[in-house]
């Protein structure tokens, strides 16, 4: 499984850090740190943090079975 | 205001069950001003959208006050405590909601509400349990809303015992936010919201010196002692916070695990999905807060001066409802709004509300609802509604089933 | 016709890409959800799959993040031939033709550069390659430097106050590592963010006990007998002992590879029109050759038809996404690069992000919040309009600000908004270093509610 966050649409609300918080974490009030390659056995928490994201910044492959990412930009921004 | 006044229909009672045909004929007129005084309704996506994160719409009772009474308002302010951050602009607002966090999520408690999924899914697992041997249920009763009031009663350390007495006093507290009800309030009912608001706060206030000598592993310790940047709350904060979660906490949870029932047994295809593809709840709760968000609209707002939106000027101090459902189904930003589709790859949704004031809970409200309805329908055989729609809450706000009847030919284990 | 011209290069073209990193990944996928099914290659001098490079200054100098994986999601399958581990060398405009590093040759039917930039090395190269001097733009830098900061060194030096030189510092504080940081301007992030802006940048480094000296240069790096760095020595004839090093100077656009294509490229990047199609040296349009990411310059409408060159992951995937559409489309299907500058850093426990081109603007407001509490937004302002917004722990505002950039809103800000304090209703010199003004000109904003009925709007100049 790899994964980036889109941290110019991230706003902190930190879901993804609630729902996987070991591979996600807030680095003060409103940063995010995260790991790139969490282990396999992260899989279903990293499923639940990428649905959450309020703002959709998470891209993540191998999530899903089915190798598809998720996560994908809204028409939103330019 | 007229009969025909889509804000009135917006509130009536007749119009609970199914409110999306007013909401599409709401977005035809994006900011609606019906009349002098009236709220100026705004219905689509991205006004939504803008207007929480524009700084110059403020969530201050204060700055409400002068725009006089509203059917939708609600009475928060009572009971003598302070008005909790959901009624506050920063930088108040901005500092309690860090203490509460500090006490919540991370960074200072990352694992509170993770820790919790085994807790939750018991929980679960014993409210199915109890069904028993009947055949037909009341969801909301003996599921949906014991559940959240179960959790939020552990996370914030209320003990278990003493949910009965805590339901007593949230119930006319609850109540007092629908406007249907505060429209034909008398004193007597405002003075038992009142009562209740104040006993939950005694309750709590002694609660809480127990928690200030002998802390323990819950968010009440945490709020009482204090351990983040902003060090710890004032004794009268700490109430108004609490009673604010406590609410917050389970009365919108209801809707959403109601709702989301109800929304599967009208779409069986989906349920049969989840049941053998349990991996498909989150993406489906997503979609469930774009379809039937628990919060329609957001009506405590009001802008510190004079705002345009769409060419339509608001005049500062006026009341703006901000009708997230309707957002929620805007041609303009989702395909085909009205159909429910757990698989829609595009869905930043507004139910949750965003900004500042996005809901504090949410990630509780998420994992709740997703455990309560992969559960719900790996186990029920058969399920099925025994009426359809269901009779409604009075709540126009936190709309949700006061009863959602369910039949099924048996439990699986 | 063109159409069917331009079916048969969808079905059946080839396109190389130059540069394997986000600009490049991204464009692949583009291509291959937009129906492109030729030939696809992609070519890339570091031997690893695309991988990000933002966390190399975060997430992995603190230990968070495996320095070697880091290689991006893929959105989708892109069928593509990678040519990793191979620089290109030189570009044959005339004939089609990549050369590349092992002598092999791509040949392409249109092109797209994504090239990127690299670290400014330390200038003397004896000193340069004393052992403990790092540069940090690749992840065999990070690896390295992170290996040497858990090592536990006496003291880090680092030279330049840039984003990715505050990151270094930071990150060596967190881990309790005693470090200096030398800065040329008066303060860190100056080039960026502003005089103003860069001044609470350094109250929040010192706070954070980083040893920060401004208004000096590095004048040599001093090594012992074994050649591993022992000193730093600076303009005020100070000298500081420290045995890792950190050279962080801005970067260098990797363009020379292209010297003799005929292509418009040079120090300053390759230059682009609205749609990333490169010019050659003459100034002419080129229509096979296309260009995203650091290493692109193109002219931007919103911010007076400058040629913006944007090191930023967002500008990186937004043109990478645009240059690729353009690239399989013809004439009004085309798409203009329009993305809204942005970025953000993370440092010292604090979010800071921008939106719109600070450095344009002369004077700063601000709106929200505090600078004192570390918690606020900025706004700026050029020739009496919104150019730019910065946020430290604020971000949730930031969208607001970026719509008042897109609408040309009025500078000064005048209307009242939450937080905003009384000491804030002027403006006051954003003080950047250098103000290379634009001249006047017409303006040109954006309107439309959503993003669907977004218009770009064209202010002829007033005389």
């Amino acid at each position: 499984m790899r994964l980036v966050v889109d941290l110019n649409k991230c706003q902190g609300y930190a879901q993804c850090a609630f729902l996987a918080p070991d591979v996600f974490a807030m680095h003060g009030e409103e940063s995010l740190v995260y790991d790139p390659q969490p282990d396999h056995e992260q899989r279903e928490r990293l499923a639940r943090a990428v649905a959450a994201c309020p703002v959709q910044a998470i891209t993540a492959d191998g999530v899903d079975g089915h190798g598809a990412s998720r996560g994908q930009e809204a028409p939103h921004g330019h | 205001m007229t009969q025909d006044s889509i804000v009135r229909r917006i509130t009536d009672f007749a119009n609970r069950a199914d409110p999306y045909p007013v909401y599409r004929e709401l977005r035809r007129t994006p900011v609606l001003h019906e009349e002098e005084g009236g709220p100026y309704v705004i219905s689509s996506y991205w006004d939504i959208e803008a207007l929480l994160h524009d700084p110059r719409i403020s969530s201050d009772a204060a700055n409400l006050a002068a725009a006089g009474d509203d059917t939708l308002l609600q009475s928060e302010e009572t009971g003598g405590l302070p008005p909790s951050f959901l009624r506050l602009d920063p930088p108040e607002h901005d500092r309690l909601r860090r203490m509460a966090n500090s006490a919540f999520g991370p960074p200072h408690r990352p694992r509170r509400i993770d820790g919790m999924r085994g807790e939750l899914r018991e929980i679960v697992t014993g409210l199915i349990d109890g069904f028993g041997e009947a055949r037909e249920v009341d969801l909301v009763d003996q599921f949906a809303y014991p559940f959240p009031v179960t959790v939020i009663c552990r996370l914030l350390g209320v003990p278990r015992e003493d949910e009965p007495r805590f339901r007593a006093w949230v119930d006319p507290l609850v109540a007092s936010l629908d406007p249907e009800t505060r429209r034909e309030a008398d004193e007597e009912f405002a003075k038992t919201a009142r009562e209740a608001r104040m006993q939950l706060g005694m309750y709590l206030a002694g609660l809480a010196e127990e928690r200030a000598k002998e802390p323990r592993d819950d968010v009440l310790s945490d709020l009482v002692n204090g351990h983040g940047p902003d060090g710890a709350m004032t004794m009268m904060e700490v109430l108004s916070t609490s009673i604010l979660l406590l609410i917050a906490g389970h009365e919108t949870t209801v809707n959403l695990i109601t709702n989301g029932m109800l929304t599967l047994l009208r779409h069986p295809d989906v349920l049969e999905r989840l049941r053998h593809e349990p991996d498909l709840a989150p993406r489906l709760v997503e979609e469930l807060l774009r379809y039937e968000p628990p919060v329609q609209l957001v009506p405590q707002r009001t802008c510190v001066t004079d705002i345009e939106v769409r060419g339509v000027t608001i005049p500062k101090g006026s009341r703006i409802w901000l009708v997230l459902a309707a957002g929620n189904r805007d041609p303009e930003r989702f395909a085909d709004p009205e159909r429910f589709d757990p698989d829609r790859e595009d869905i930043q949704h507004l139910g949750f509300g965003s900004g500042i004031h996005i809901c504090f809970g949410a990630p509780l409200a998420r994992l709740e609802t997703q455990i309560a309805l992969t559960e719900l329908a790996r186990r029920l055989e058969n399920p099925r509604l025994v009426q359809d729609p269901p009779p409604y809450r009075e709540n126009a706000v936190l709309r949700g089933p006061r009863h959602l009847g369910i039949a099924f030919d048996g439990i699986r284990p | 016709m063109a159409t069917e011209h331009m079916d048969r290069f969808r079905r059946e073209g080839r396109i190389a890409i130059v540069g394997a990193s986000l600009a490049g990944l991204r464009a692949a996928e583009t291509l291959r959800a937009e129906g492109f099914t030729g030939e696809l290659t992609l070519i890339g001098d570091e031997p690893y799959e695309p991988y990000d490079r933002p966390p190399l200054s975060k997430s992995v100098l603190l230990g968070r993040a495996d320095p070697h994986r880091t290689e991006l999601p893929r959105r989708r399958e892109i069928d593509a031939k990678w040519r990793l581990g191979v620089a290109a060398t030189g570009l044959d405009l005339t004939a089609g033709r990549v050369r590349l590093a092992d002598g092999d040759e791509v040949e392409y039917d249109r092109l797209l550069i994504a090239t990127g930039v690299r670290a400014r090395p330390w200038p003397k190269e004896p000193e340069a390659r004393l052992d403990g001097v790092f540069l940090l733009r690749t992840r065999d830098d990070a690896a390295g430097l992170y290996q040497r900061l858990r090592a536990g060194p006496r003291r880090v030096f680092v030279i330049g106050a840039g984003f990715a030189g505050c990151e270094v510092a930071s990150a060596c504080r967190e881990q309790g590592i005693p470090v200096t940081v030398a800065e040329r301007a008066g303060a860190p992030l100056v080039g960026a963010l502003g005089g103003v802006i860069g001044g609470v940048a350094a109250d929040l480094m010192r706070e954070h006990g980083v040893d920060l000296r401004t208004r000096v240069t590095v004048t040599a790096l001093e090594g012992d007998g074994a050649g591993r760095v022992r000193a730093v020595h600076l303009s005020d004839e100070s000298v500081v002992e420290a045995d890792v090093v950190v050279v962080s100077l801005g970067s260098v656009r990797n363009t020379e590879w292209l010297d003799g294509s005929g292509l418009g490229a040079g120090p300053r990047g390759i230059a682009c029109d609205a749609g990333c199609r490169a010019f050659d040296f003459r100034g002419i349009i080129t229509d096979d050759v296309f260009v995203a990411g650091d290493v692109a310059r193109s002219p931007h409408a919103l911010f007076g038809y400058q040629f913006l060159s944007l090191e930023h992951w967002g500008n990186a995937v937004a043109q990478a996404e645009t240059a690729a559409h353009n690239m399989i489309c013809d004439g009004a299907d085309r798409r203009p690069h329009l993305w809204m500058p942005a970025f953000w850093s993370s440092q010292f426990g604090v979010n800071i992000k921008s939106v719109g081109v600070p450095p344009m603007g002369e004077e700063l407001m601000i709106t929200q919040g505090s600078t004192a509490e570390r918690r606020f937004v900025g706004v700026y302002g050029h020739k009496g309009r919104v150019v730019a917004a910065v946020s430290f722990d604020d971000t949730r505002w930031l969208e607001f600000y970026r719509r008042a950039i897109e609408r040309g809103e009025p500078f000064p800000v005048e209307y009242p908004t939450l937080d905003r304090r009384p000491e804030n209703r002027r403006p006051v010199p954003a003080d950047f270093p250098d103000p290379s003004l634009p001249t006047h000109g017409p303006m040109v904003t954006l309107s439309g509610y959503s993003p669907a009925d977004t218009q770009l709007v064209f202010h002829p100049a007033r005389h």
